[in-house]
């Protein structure tokens, strides 16, 4: 019988052997993408630049249109055929070595992608290729990678799923849609995981699931992160998967960082109008009663955006300077930076209306 | 007397060895001008809840009663009458609103159909009202839009107009706000409320997201389902303050908070097991047992508890814990 | 119009210029208004030509005759132009029955559910075993089908069952749709949330299968001809299909014409309908307009 209790400490020896990186993994260098339509072009993600370093995770923040995602799926270059890079340099490290990603070709690709670099997409039945089992797919991304070695495959397989907290013999054999959305997207972390990578990347892991499952996901990455010391890139929508797994946050807004800082400096002293409605849109569950404030106003239409500060349209703070002018990300404090012409009056707002929790 | 009232509710599907319970032995009432929060994961029968109050699902046990009135018993005028009365809101925006009709067609067409408005001209200019009662301004410019033209939110705002058309008393919002973008919900949420109060509406707010239903229902009520049974129930203050079923408590602990600090000092609760039982095969007693941090044997997998009346408000599916308080907040960890 | 009784309410000319979204349909469309102006108005412009002359047999396209002559010296330019009328009123008879029969029963088997279900799909499934081939063949002996419009009537009562079994799906799916649960509780009733709700949202699907079942009507009918089951006096380009082809038409050079002429004309026809498919489809799914 399969032992229904898969929270025994036996599952949680480390299994891994992932040796903590140095330095800067991954840095993008003024990366921007467009898609092409019939409409014109959609400016996707503009002039983005970012440092990775190694071991830290950072939380790319931002709603429908912000450009998170097609930042995320252009590490990997998992674009679709009507995006375009066009402009700047994906740069990963290893060992010394170093590569634009952007310039590699078909086989070095293949190299890159899970073998360096992986990613993990939402849970849902579509990330899965319905009419083939888990240890199909499994061995089949790895020979695809050139491992060849079935055995080989099939043990490190069983181990990941183990680590994960599923119950191995039984979910490897299985089809997708005989599992839940959790377990799913567990074995999508186990799949991420097959070819050691050094950074992963992962994309809404926790939306769609129930909120207990969440909560074991959310564990495991953050086991993965200070165990095993992963770099990660989390991309979502969802500002307390931030708050819970990532070190540093970028804030993401119609296609640019318009706020990057630690946890601490991304809730406690935002310095960027988006950032600030955010956070003020978003209940917490524990404690007393707050008002909340919604951001009026839409995202700006990526074909034909606005002159200047793109979120001016929806910004209290807007002037003239920032109908005409696009701010850069200027520093704001210890390695935290925003992208706002007035982000002193942002500061000063939340000095007389703090944000943090009173117990 | 209350508004609505379900007593007993049982839903079934299916026959035989796929047969699912999924909604069992509900009882609530609600007040009018009320809201009530039904709460719960995927699966617990919450939506098929909200169907059998709105009426378009039958139970297969127990009595729905609208103004103290049996629906299953009323005559043809007053369940029209009740039919009127009880609109719905579905969560998904892309599904809620039909593909080949304009926003003037969805609204006018229940007006003029229940003489809400005589001709065109009237049920044209009531249209515009209702459009900026859900705050789409201009509200000309959208009479002419199909719903592939408007934004998630949009298309909510145009759903809940749709359902003012008949002037309901009763609104059940089914995840009304759960497909729409973070910065627009509160604004959706604001809308809600204010029709609470200017119109009087009733709210049933369905969500899986507990700190929406706080901030929705705060000075209102809610109830935790699981796995089709009300564990919980009470004012919403004392339940998010101070739960007392651990289903409860574990949710309420379990939810990723949007503050680092936060995060950092809840409690955390352990579960026994991880596995979520399935419908077709519940566990004996209280459903809950095999994953409670508190279970004792003999007492909690032999029968199924009640839900009894605590005094600190509202009821509690726990014989074991009901009257135990916790602290969901460690002081500095 | 009688797009009152789908919601999709157009006047004429806004109708036009939706179709004129997708360039290649709006072609499909204007082909189609064409070949129905050259079917129905050019016989009395180009009337048949029924003349017997032995020595312009097989004569190849001239300023005489734009497409040559056939094995009597008769022009093919105006058998083309006499010979659309009959197969497109099969088609059109056949199409409209089947797609009538197999909406109206499909949504209402889809919708209503339970017994009236079943007993719809029940005589569906018998009627869809019947083999049509042999039961024309049977009726030809019987009937005498040289009548289009019992043709069309018989050609259209066979083939409805397959698109019916589609439309029923369909209907099932979209009774689920949140749009179709917030049209009952808006109690906008029966007829209604059939007609207005779950039939628009079919009515791609329904363009389509009219055009398909209209192409599967011109087979059937032009096989019959050629199988010489049905005694047509006249001409019609399944007679003059089947006459060249029983006169061997194409085994020799110049006597290509009589035989492709037909065949183009029909292939033309089809290619047509299907194109303008495209167009039509725009005005009942708006979301499918990119232009707006």
């Amino acid at each position: 019988m399969p032992n229904n209790n898969v929270m025994s400490t036996e599952n949680q020896h480390v299994i891994l052997e992932h040796e903590a990186g140095s330095g800067t993994p991954l840095t993008l260098h003024n990366v921007s993408i467009v898609y092409k339509t019939r409409k014109g072009d959609v400016q996707a993600v503009r002039n983005v630049s970012l440092d990775l370093r190694a071991g830290e995770s950072i939380a790319l923040i931002g709603e429908s249109g912000s450009g998170k995602t097609t930042l995320g799926l252009s590490i990997v270059r998992l674009l679709v055929k009507s995006a375009e890079v066009t402009e700047g340099e994906i740069i990963y490290r290893r060992n010394g070595k170093e590569v634009n990603v952007l310039a590699l070709n078909k086989n070095e690709l293949r190299e890159f992608r899970w073998k360096e670099c992986s990613m993990v997409f939402q849970s849902a039945l579509n990330a899965f290729n319905p009419v083939i089992r888990i240890w199909d797919q499994m061995r089949d991304t790895a020979q695809s990678h050139g491992w060849k070695d079935k055995k080989a495959i099939r043990q490190r397989s069983l181990e990941l799923l183990r680590f994960v907290q599923l119950d191995a013999e039984r979910v490897i054999d299985s089809y997708p849609h005989e599992l839940s959305g959790g377990m799913r997207q567990r074995v999508l972390i186990a799949l991420s995981l097959l070819l050691d990578p050094q950074v992963l990347i992962l994309d809404e892991p926790t939306t769609a699931l129930d909120i207990l499952t969440q909560r074991t996901i959310i564990d495991l990455l953050r086991k993965l992160k200070e165990e095993q010391h992963f770099t990660m890139i989390f991309i979502s929508h969802d500002l307390a998967i931030a708050a819970e797994l990532a070190d540093r946050i970028a804030t993401m807004y119609a296609g640019r960082i318009v706020e990057l800082g630690s946890e601490d400096d991304i809730f406690y002293r935002p310095r960027h109008p988006y950032t600030l409605g955010l956070i003020r849109a978003v209940p917490k569950v524990v404690g007393d009663f707050q008002e909340l404030f919604s951001i009026p106003g839409s995202p700006p239409d990526l074909i034909n955006l606005p002159r200047g500060c793109k979120f001016h349209p929806r910004c209290p703070y807007a002037t003239d300077r920032c109908r005409e002018e696009e701010p850069d990300l200027v520093e704001v404090g210890p390695e935290h930076f925003a992208a706002c012409w007035h982000w002193k009056e942002v500061a000063k707002e939340l000095d007389t209306k703090p944000l943090h929790i009173t117990s | 007397m209350a508004l609505i009232e379900l007593k007993n509710v049982s839903r079934t599907f299916g026959k035989g060895d796929e047969r699912v319970v999924a909604v069992d032995n509900v009882s609530f009432a609600i007040e009018e001008g009320e809201v009530l929060c039904l709460v719960g994961e995927s699966g617990c029968g919450k939506s098929t809840t909200g169907k059998i109050v709105a009426g378009l699902l039958k139970p297969t046990r127990g009595q729905v009663l609208f103004d103290g009135q049996d629906i299953a018993e009323m005559d043809k005028e007053s369940f029209r009458n009740y039919r009127h009365a009880v609109q719905i809101i579905h969560q998904d925006p892309y599904a809620s609103l039909n593909p080949t009709q304009t926003v003037r067609q969805m609204i006018t067409r229940p007006l003029l159909r229940h003489h809400k408005a005589h001709g065109r001209h009237e049920a044209e200019k009531r249209a515009i009202e209702l459009l900026e009662i859900v705050d789409l301004t201009p509200a000309a410019d959208f009479m002419n839009k199909y719903p592939h033209q408007l934004s998630g939110g949009q298309r909510q705002r145009v759903s809940v107009a749709r359902a003012l058309t008949v002037e309901p008393r009763f609104i059940v919002a089914d995840e009304a706000v759960s497909m729409v973008d973070v910065s627009i919900r509160v604004s959706l949420l604001n809308m809600l409320s204010r029709l609470q109060d200017e119109f009087n509406v009733t709210f049933l707010f369905i969500t899986h997201d507990l700190a929406l239903a706080k901030y929705f229902a705060w000075e209102g009520r809610i109830s935790v389902m699981y796995l089709g049974r009300i564990v919980e129930d009470g004012p919403t203050r004392r339940v998010v303050m101070d739960p007392r079923h651990p289903y409860t408590q574990a949710l309420l602990s379990a939810v990723p908070e949007a503050d680092p600090e936060l995060a950092r000092r809840k409690k955390r609760i352990e579960l026994r097991s991880a596995d979520i039982p399935s419908l077709l095969d519940l566990p004996t007693g209280c459903t809950f047992h095999p994953r409670c941090p508190y279970f004792v044997e003999g007492v909690c997998d032999t029968e199924v508890p009640p839900l009894e009346t605590i005094t600190a408000g509202g009821r509690v599916a726990c014989p074991v814990r009901k009257d135990v308080s916790i602290r969901l907040i460690e002081e500095d960890a | 119009m009688g797009s009152v009784f789908l919601g999709a309410v157009h006047s004429i000319g806004t109708t036009l210029r939706i179709m004129s979204y997708n360039k290649v349909g709006f072609a499909g469309f204007i082909a189609v208004m064409l070949i129905l102006l050259m079917a129905f108005v050019g016989p009395f412009i180009v009337p048949l030509d029924t003349q017997t002359k032995v020595d312009q047999i097989y004569q190849p396209p001239s300023a005489e005759h734009w497409l040559g002559t056939d094995h009597q010296g008769r022009d093919i330019f105006s058998q083309i132009v006499n010979g659309g009328k009959d197969v497109i009123i099969v088609a059109v008879v056949a199409g409209a029955l089947s797609t009538l029969i197999a909406v109206t029963f499909g949504t209402l088997a889809g919708f209503a559910g339970g017994q009236v279900d079943s007993l719809i799909i029940s005589i569906t499934d018998i009627v869809l075993t019947i083999p049509q081939l042999p039961l024309l063949l049977v009726l030809a002996a019987l009937v005498k089908l040289n009548n289009i419009f019992y043709l069309g009537l018989i050609l259209g009562a066979l083939g409805w069952p397959s698109l019916l079994r589609a439309v029923r799906s369909q209907a099932l799916s979209l009774k689920q749709r949140d749009f179709v649960e917030a049209a009952r509780a808006l109690d906008l009733g029966t007829m209604h949330i059939i007609f207005r709700e779950i039939v628009p949202n079919m009515m791609t699907y329904i363009i389509i299968s009219f055009a398909l079942a209209m192409t599967g009507a011109i087979y059937a009918q032009v096989a019959l001809v050629l199988f010489g089951l049905v005694p047509f006096s006249g001409s019609n380009w399944g007679v003059m299909l089947s006459l060249a082809w029983v006169r061997g038409a194409i085994y020799f050079k110049d006597s290509i014409w009589y035989i492709m002429m037909p065949v183009a004309a029909i292939v033309i026809l089809q290619l047509s309908i299907v194109t303008m498919t495209r167009s039509l489809e725009l005005v009942f799914n708006p979301r499918l307009r990119s232009g707006e």
